[in-house]
């Protein structure tokens, strides 16, 4: 007990071996972001671990617009959270409803409606896209943001609706059973048996969806293109337009824009992971 | 299959044997049921008729193969799937069995580690395209300065630009895989490691006699599901090599957008269609074995 023997710390050598380089292979694209982000211009290309002179100056230009590429910058943070919200809502009010019909109601062909998501689930969604962007022009949804929150909601809710069914399948069906001798109408326990219930895998579905959508990049480029309605990744990916782009302030508009749904991520985690790991690991 | 599920299940019959038969909840089921299912229709069901429609022509199909950026993509896409996504999933497998040693350090460490996975892709992505700049990245303002030679031209070369593109994509989908298979170590009951222990297994013993028989279908259907979601990976190729240099490190998922923008659609979709045949026995696994 007084010292660790030789074979406890070649184990601890070995696993530092393997975290060291792990930790710095993770954070490094993140910490270049971040330096970027506090460095002066002149400064930012020099390859120092730490800037000599760091400044918030980059934010500043930001918050205040002050660059060609940067004039909507609040427009399309709030775009972006619109979308976002919006999607992450109306997911979690379809794939409630559907999930619910189909595992608790066992609503006719709820088998089918399933099996549909489910294959939906499996279109790599760079093959939907170019259709997805010629039916909404024929819809005439393009440059609307109804489009991308559509198109949105129609990638988030096939897995929404898997991982709710999956969840709901496991409440036993005595539930139900006690709610229906008391008289409740299926409205009733939707919104006091299941709802209540289903509640972390409610908050794992709606941060998802909403995740999804302030991700996205491919979507939102290919339905909306006006300056004054596309979302924020749309006008970051715009700077790469110009050979001359001012890397300085495209990462720090980067790194605002990554906050957000890391925050969510770390507030959530606890939910998230369990809420979206539990079904695969059945599978 | 509607009439097969109408049917009563004598085995299922419950206090409320009549339930599915009384009309309020099969009323309330299909309002409920049917916000969705106008979404299939609208956003999936005639998109992909459409693009079917719009792939009907042979012609397009001759001048697809033709093409040899579409020849190229493909044999890239293939590269990034076989490769790539087996070169992800050793790691994940790996490095689940090193996040599950009980060390704080280890905890604080998987918390980070998630960060890739939890930050969108455009400002991650673009920070990596910069350090890999050949004249101001990060990477070779060190090579120059621990060896006085020039570094490599990163994303000029489309070999290397490729490698970095799969470089990418693991960086940034690696902590999912992980997390999945750490759930998958965490499942398997602990009495098997102790007998085995017991019975005198080495690491390698309990790992090839224990873990890895618990692990072998989640780590198939993890494999298989990665490589249809990488099918789709659009961010990873094109906010790094945008396709280049000359079009040579396009994946089908670039490729179909790069169509699209030359106004060439029937290719696009045709590029697809010629795809499907490797694509479909995929779908068709995972479906079977999710389900349930």
């Amino acid at each position: 007990m007084k010292r660790p023997s030789l074979g406890a710390i070649t184990t601890e050598a070995k696993l530092l071996l393997i975290g060291i380089p792990l930790a710095i292979w993770t954070l490094l694209p993140i910490y270049h972001l971040f330096l970027f982000a506090i460095s002066p211009k002149e400064s930012a290309f020099s390859g120092k671990l730490w800037p000599d002179h760091p400044t918030l100056h980059n934010f500043v230009v930001v918050f205040k617009q002050e660059h060609y590429y940067l004039h909507h910058f609040w427009l399309q943070l709030w775009n972006s959270l619109l979308i976002a919200v919006v999607t992450g809502a109306l997911t979690l009010l379809i794939a409630t409803g559907a999930a619910f019909a189909i595992s608790r109601l066992k609503v006719r062909g709820g088998r089918v409606v399933m099996n549909l998501a489910l294959l939906t689930y499996f279109i790599p969604a760079a093959f939907l896209a170019v259709p997805m962007y010629r039916t909404m022009g024929l819809y005439g949804l393009l440059n609307n943001q109804w489009a991308l929150i559509l198109a949105m909601v129609t990638i988030a809710a096939p897995y929404a609706i898997w991982v709710l069914k999956q969840s709901s399948d496991q409440l036993p069906v005595e539930l139900d059973e006690a709610a229906i001798m008391d008289g409740a109408s299926p409205m009733q326990l939707l919104w006091f048996v299941y709802v209540p219930l289903m509640a972390p895998a409610l908050v794992a579905i709606g941060t998802y969806a909403l995740l999804l959508a302030w991700n996205e990049y491919l979507y939102a480029f290919l339905l909306l293109s006006k300056d004054t309605t596309v979302t924020l990744p749309v006008g970051l990916g715009n700077f790469l337009a110009a050979d001359d782009s001012p890397w300085e302030l495209l990462m720090t508009t980067g790194l605002i824009y990554a906050l957000p749904p890391a925050a969510i991520y770390y507030v959530f985690r606890r939910y998230m992971v369990s809420g979206l790991t539990q079904g695969a690991v059945k599978g | 299959m509607v009439s097969t599920l109408t049917l009563p299940e004598s085995g299922a019959v419950r206090a409320v044997p009549a339930r599915r038969w009384l009309t309020p909840w099969q009323t309330w089921g299909s309002i409920l049921i049917v916000p969705y299912i106008i979404i299939l229709i609208l956003f999936v069901v005639y998109p992909v008729a459409y693009g079917f429609w719009i792939a009907r022509h042979p012609h397009s199909y001759v001048e697809l193969f033709d093409d040899p950026i579409f020849a190229r993509s493909a044999v890239n896409t293939l590269v990034f799937l076989v490769i790539g996504i087996n070169i992800k999933m050793v790691m994940a497998l790996l490095l689940s069995g090193f996040f599950i040693q009980a060390r704080t350090w280890i905890k604080w460490l998987s918390v980070l580690f998630i960060l890739p996975w939890a930050v969108p892709s455009i400002p991650t992505i673009l920070s990596l395209r910069f350090m890999l700049n050949p004249e101001w990245g990060v990477i070779n303002t060190l090579i120059f300065r621990i060896t006085g030679e020039d570094g490599p031209n990163w994303l000029n070369n489309p070999t290397i630009a490729l490698s970095m593109a799969i470089a990418v994509h693991i960086w940034k989908s690696l902590p999912f895989w992980t997390l999945i298979l750490i759930a998958g170590r965490l499942a398997i009951p602990h009495d098997l490691y102790e007998s085995a222990s017991v019975d005198g297994a080495t690491k390698f013993q309990k790992f090839k006699y224990v873990t890895w028989p618990s692990l072998r279908t989640l780590y198939l259907t993890s494999t298989i599901l990665s490589m249809i979601w990488t099918l789709g990976d659009f961010n990873s190729v094109y906010l790094l090599t945008g396709g280049g240099p000359a079009d040579l490190t396009h994946v089908l998922a670039t490729l179909g957008i790069r169509y699209l923008r030359l106004d060439q659609v029937d290719m696009s979709m045709a590029a697809i269609v010629v795809a499907l045949p490797f694509v479909l026995p995929l779908v068709f696994f995972l479906m079977k074995r999710l389900s349930k």
